[in-house]
């Protein structure tokens, strides 16, 4: 099998089953990006999410969180703390979100410490609305339960 | 040395080195505040170390590829680097824009860098892995496009080989996908299937072509076995890994807002990721098996090994282990990631950098044949230590994910423990991880002691020549 396998074979597949498979990709993309709206409800990406979302990386969330299962495995996940803290109730969750802000650093020896991030009423209410924008989006119905 | 041009190298091998020290002692920082939060958490928070931890590890490692590339470059295409000068530059250009980011992170709070570097004009930060502003992100750019530059104009002026062929398609890959960082819109979904272009292209994809022509440089230079032969496999290995991988990155789709085919596409095609990896191993040991001689620089062959079997586990096995969509669904987002992150970066990357510098470093420091004898003992105890500890950090950070599944997300909503609960729960394996971490980093500073002993002890052979094996 060696002999008549040869160098000019194996280049063949490497840049022709590369460039095939980038192909099938680019493909499939294309049609993830038709099908997205209809899961992401973008629609609803109002201002306020739209800057939430900048807050959420301005202060590198990320770092500590996961949202959607990606990120850092030091803090809970929050795509779906809307549902956790705020039961579905945008209100409700506002306010905690807010009470939650000013609280930090908790002063519980010990507990990994979540920083102070000096964040206004308005800034705490865009960030619940990326959060709240978040939850809704069709993500084949993870996490397996509430606690992320 | 046989192109005095592959001289340029050393400085990228001895500050990826001194990147790499930095980042496993905010390792430690970090496996600190897992268990104490308090530990530093006003000077340093967990997020700052881990931005440090993950971004040096990034820049390491790119240092460590543009120095494998100087020093294999000019020896495969035959003929002398073609700008020297550019590639000095180069280094201290992306050394001195890498270090000032670094300290950005340190010095200046996060949000207050963001305003400092005009994030709002194109924001690009904020985001795993791709937190350095974006002026830092534009000079990664044109570090590349020198460094691609030099490097294609050198080997279209010489020797053509399937080694430099599959690196620079590699090169020109991790600099072409690097361009997807600069794309984020306010779409979370589209800014994260997008942000999977940098990251999964790059170490499930480029990534492994990089390795993969190092690796089988390596080979050639201390097996002595046919190229033609070394060849040809890789070829099929990396066209493997490239058939593999791209939709493979199905994976990552599967519970960020994508549609449910990627549940399919990601696990047929991402299951099939071990195999180069598995080709790899098969080929380094048969590689080794049947040499043609014996190289008197016996650590390299041991990192060469060493790399192949630690990147079959890390990136094939723990890998496979949490891929399958069913099996993700409950592994997604836990410290299983966390796992395979830790043992593939490491057997893949950090491994085949320090196999690199363990074949050039000697040879660029005038002793072809490898280190004084006492010296490859001191690296040869190194290595094990590493790959050990990094071991036990693995299956650590497995047993904490498995655990926090058990407790967290198996349960019915009302029995589950919430995510601070479970964690408390696993501190003991969490202390346990922070003690292997602390052993591999002794095992780095053997590896730096490597370097500065023996250094008076006649090496046997200095003109070169090989000694026949016998077997």
């Amino acid at each position: 099998m060696a002999e008549q396998f040869t160098k000019g074979m194996a280049r063949n597949i490497y840049y022709g089953g590369g460039l095939f498979f980038f192909l099938v990709l680019v493909g499939l993309s294309l049609d993830t990006m038709r099908e997205l709206p209809k899961r992401d409800h973008r629609e609803n990406i109002t201002p306020a999410v739209a800057h939430g979302k900048a807050l959420w990386e301005k202060n590198n969330c990320v770092g500590c969180h996961t949202i959607m299962g990606e990120g850092a495995y030091f803090a809970p996940e929050l795509a779906n703390v809307f549902d956790r803290r705020g039961a579905g109730n945008e209100v409700v969750f506002k306010a905690y979100l807010k009470a939650w802000f000013d609280a930090q650093p908790l002063a519980i020896p010990d507990r990994r410490k979540m920083p102070q991030f000096n964040l206004s009423q308005s800034d705490s209410d865009d960030l619940a609305d990326f959060l709240i924008w978040t939850s809704r989006i069709n993500d084949n119905d993870w996490p397996p339960n509430i606690e992320g | 040395m046989k192109y005095s041009s592959q001289a340029v190298a050393k400085p990228y091998f001895v500050f990826a080195l001194m990147l790499f020290a930095g980042q496993i002692l905010f390792g430690l920082l970090m496996g600190t505040q897992y268990i104490y939060g308090d530990f530093l958490s006003s000077l340093i928070p967990f997020n700052v170390a881990r931005m440090v931890h993950t971004n040096l590890l990034i820049v390491w490692l790119l240092f460590g590829f543009m120095g494998a590339t100087y020093f294999l470059i000019p020896e495969e295409a035959e003929t002398e680097l073609y700008s020297p000068l550019l590639a000095k530059v180069n280094f201290w250009i992306f050394a001195a824009a890498g270090v000032a980011t670094i300290l950005g992170y340190l010095f200046v709070p996060y949000a207050e860098l963001t305003e400092l570097t005009k994030n709002e004009i194109l924001p690009t930060m904020g985001r795993e892995f791709l937190e350095m502003p974006t002026i830092s992100k534009v000079g990664i750019v044109i570090v590349c496009l020198l460094f691609i530059f030099n490097v294609s104009m050198t080997v279209l002026m010489g020797r053509k080989t399937v080694v430099n062929m599959v690196l620079i398609t590699g090169l020109i890959g991790l600099a072409v996908f690097f361009l997807f960082s600069f794309y984020n819109p306010d779409n979370l979904v589209l800014d994260k299937f997008y942000w999977w272009w940098v990251v999964h292209l790059w170490v499930e994809g480029v990534w492994e072509l990089i390795m993969g022509a190092i690796l089988a440089f390596v080979l050639i230079k201390v097996t002595g076995v046919d190229r033609e032969y070394i060849e040809k496999w890789l070829y099929v290995i990396m066209a493997m890994a490239l058939i593999s991988g791209l939709i493979g990155m199905g994976h990552h789709y599967f519970w960020i807002g994508p549609p449910r085919y990627w549940l399919w596409m990601g696990s047929i095609f991402s299951a099939l990721e071990p195999v180069p990896f598995f080709m790899m191993l098969m080929f380094a040991f048969k590689m080794v098996a049947n040499r043609a001689y014996e190289h008197k620089n016996q650590v390299a062959v041991t990192w060469a090994l060493g790399t192949a079997t630690m990147a079959f586990f890390g990136a094939g096995i723990w890998g496979f282990i949490h891929t399958l969509a069913p099996v993700n669904y409950y592994t997604h987002g836990s410290q299983i990631t966390a796992a395979h992150g830790h043992l593939a970066f490491f057997g893949a990357y950090a491994m085949i950098v320090m196999c690199i510098i363990s074949y050039a470093m000697p040879i660029l420091r005038g002793r072809p044949q490898g280190n004084s004898a006492i010296a490859q003992r001191i690296e040869k105890a190194s290595f094990w230590m590493m790959c050990l500890s990094m071991l036990g950090i693995t299956l650590a950070l497995t047993v904490a994910g498995a655990w926090s599944i058990a407790l967290q997300r198996l349960p019915e909503a009302a029995e589950a423990l919430s995510f601070m609960e479970t964690n408390q729960k696993l501190n003991p394996i969490f202390m346990a991880r922070l003690v292997f971490g602390v052993i591999f980093f002794i095992g780095l500073v053997t590896y730096f002691v490597s370097f500065f002993v023996g250094q008076t002890e006649k090496v046997t052979e200095t003109d070169g020549n090989l000694t026949p094996n016998y077997s």
